[in-house]
């Protein structure tokens, strides 16, 4: 290892500050393109999420102490021999778990190296290719026998190798909390016996919807927060790195890719969702001039790709269809009501959730006017939730019944969480006639 | 390869279903049991009499005291059990879906602890 610190030329005081810089980036860059592959690897290797974790934490603090003299030339190869040597190590310190270093030891026999000087393990593996191995780790951290929020957390960490502090400050919990959680889903996952492997055929596209559901629970999270912030860009962002990792490796999966273009074309609307005064901007009254083009033609293409493919779509196909109509239109007034009336049908009939039924009732207001999609809304059972006394509140108030629009506006105010929201309703409330 | 309990819950209802359906919850329950034991995954499996058959003995006291009746009050009490040997535990769900669809009750899917190697 010392084989890093050799040769290091004396430099001056700012040259070295400017070669920190250059490596903490560099880290960072191979942190987000490494990390999952890490632990995916090591996971597959040692049979535990625990262990693959701590080693390839260790392995970039390793990278931090030994890279002073510049980076090896496969960086990524030093990682993954590291993290592999930690790993063993660990194995060899732990007593308790004679079985595990045996097989270790077996397979290291196969071939892993544990030369630290050897920047390319030997990865030749009998089961498959190696890209595999993040998908079986997916897979594992949403396996439905873990809670709903260990699989969010579990996600998080293990494919997005966010710390767990990062986890905590974007889903608004302590860290004991969030720590403790990852702590008792490992130990779930080892006790119970979850295996780290690609679910069989019959089980796959159940299996598939319950990474799409954390991936778009975590995305949600980020752009409509509770709390303090109006946004939190970093949970968004993280959503849309690992689906477009499951992308890659699941290319023929309608949905992953819907849910892809879904989460693009949310993103896109991100500078202007929000006012200056940190108010929320409702679709009709958005900049659509500051919305993030690229982001809106990326996911334009793939809901055509998706559409020219044929397939019957599923839910997250249909709400990327949906935002794509809305983005293609450069003002509200283009909107294509009626081809969203069509789409929100297609929606209802797959999902029958009161909440699309919300939605479809809000494109009614505008084919069929305020009287109609009030009757529609008030058939709907969604009492305790802010949107549907928020969607009320704007009919009435654009029937002039602002009596009954105040007091909707109200109970919407009284439930919804997110401050800029809150402000928004809060304008509107104060903006009524009479 | 580990061991996995599968407990089965009965509820107030249970045991008041009618005999046509009983009949039919018995020869589908033995279905799943021939194609476990076909397998090779089938280890134990038995139902067991209802709950007023319970005896309860409690070493609390310091002499282990026995008594009449469950020692849990509630509602579900298991009604019966499988322990089947598979590889993991998506092997043991796919086999708990198809209990729990013939035996028409809920289910919990639960590992045995790892046995240290005999003679160790």
């Amino acid at each position: 290892m010392s084989g890093y610190d050799a040769g290091v030329p004396v430099s001056s005081h700012s040259e070295i500050s400017a070669e920190r810089r250059e490596l903490s980036a560099r880290l960072a860059e191979l942190h987000r393109s490494e990390w999952p592959q890490l632990v995916a690897t090591l996971a597959r290797r040692f049979r535990s999420l625990d262990i693959a974790e701590e080693a390839a934490s260790e392995a970039f603090l390793a990278a931090i102490e030994h890279w002073h003299g510049g980076l090896p030339p496969n960086p990524g190869g030093w990682l993954m021999t590291t993290a592999n040597r930690r790993a063993i190590d660990r194995l060899r310190r732990d007593s308790g778990r004679e079985q595990k270093y045996a097989a270790a030891l077996v397979i290291g026999s196969r071939g892993v190296t544990t030369d630290m000087h050897q920047d390319e393990p030997n990865d030749a593996e009998p089961d498959g290719p190696v890209s595999d191995d993040r998908l079986r780790l997916m897979f594992t951290c949403c396996h439905p026998a873990l809670a709903r929020e260990a699989q969010v957390a579990l996600t998080l960490r293990m494919v997005g190798g966010l710390t767990v502090e990062q986890i905590a400050r974007g889903l608004l919990k302590s860290e004991a909390a969030v720590a403790q959680r990852i702590t008792r889903a490992k130990a779930k996952i080892e006790a119970a016996g979850i295996p780290y492997r690609i679910p069989e055929e019959g089980d796959l596209a159940e299996r598939v919807d319950a990474v799409l559901a954390v991936l778009y629970l975590v995305f949600n999270e980020g752009y409509l927060p509770g709390g303090e912030r109006e946004l939190r860009p970093e949970l968004s962002g993280e959503a849309i790195r690992i689906s477009r990792l499951l992308c890659e490796l699941m290319p023929a999966t309608g949905e992953a890719q819907g849910l892809l273009a879904l989460m693009l074309m949310t993103e896109a609307r991100r500078p202007s969702r929000i006012s200056s005064d940190g108010e929320l901007v409702v679709l009709a009254d958005q900049d659509r001039g500051a919305w993030n083009g690229a982001l809106i033609a990326e996911g334009h293409a793939i809901v055509l790709e998706l559409i020219a493919g044929g397939s019957a779509p599923g839910r997250y196909q249909l709400q990327a269809a949906i935002n794509a109509v809305h983005t293609y239109a450069r003002d509200i007034r283009d909107t294509d009501w009626s081809q969203l009336s069509i789409l929100y049908d297609q929606l209802y009939a797959i999902n029958p959730s009161p909440v699309v039924a919300l939605n479809r009732a809000i494109v009614t207001a505008e084919l069929d006017g305020p009287v109609v999609a009030l009757a529609d809304i008030d058939r709907l059972e969604l009492e305790d939730y802010h949107a549907w006394h928020a969607a009320r509140a704007d009919l009435l108030r654009r029937l002039g019944r602002s009596a009954d629009a105040r007091a909707a506006y109200e109970q919407a105010i009284v439930r919804a969480v997110n401050p800029a929201e809150i402000r928004f309703l809060k304008r509107r409330q104060a903006g009524l006639a009479g | 390869m580990s061991q996995y309990l599968i407990a089965v819950l009965n509820g107030p209802d249970t045991r008041s279903r009618p005999a046509a359906e009983m009949s039919e919850i018995i020869a589908a329950v033995d279905g799943v049991n021939a194609k476990a034991m076909d397998a090779g995954i089938f280890v134990f499996a038995g139902g067991l009499h209802e709950q007023s058959a319970t005896t309860t003995v409690d070493p609390r006291s310091g002499k282990a005291e026995i008594s009449d009746g469950p020692y849990l009050e509630s509602k579900e009490y298991i009604g019966g059990f499988w322990i089947i040997e598979v590889a993991d535990l998506d092997a043991a769900l796919e086999f708990s879906r198809e209990a729990a669809l013939a035996c028409r009750e809920v289910l919990e899917v639960r590992p045995f602890m790892q046995e240290p190697p005999r003679g160790a």
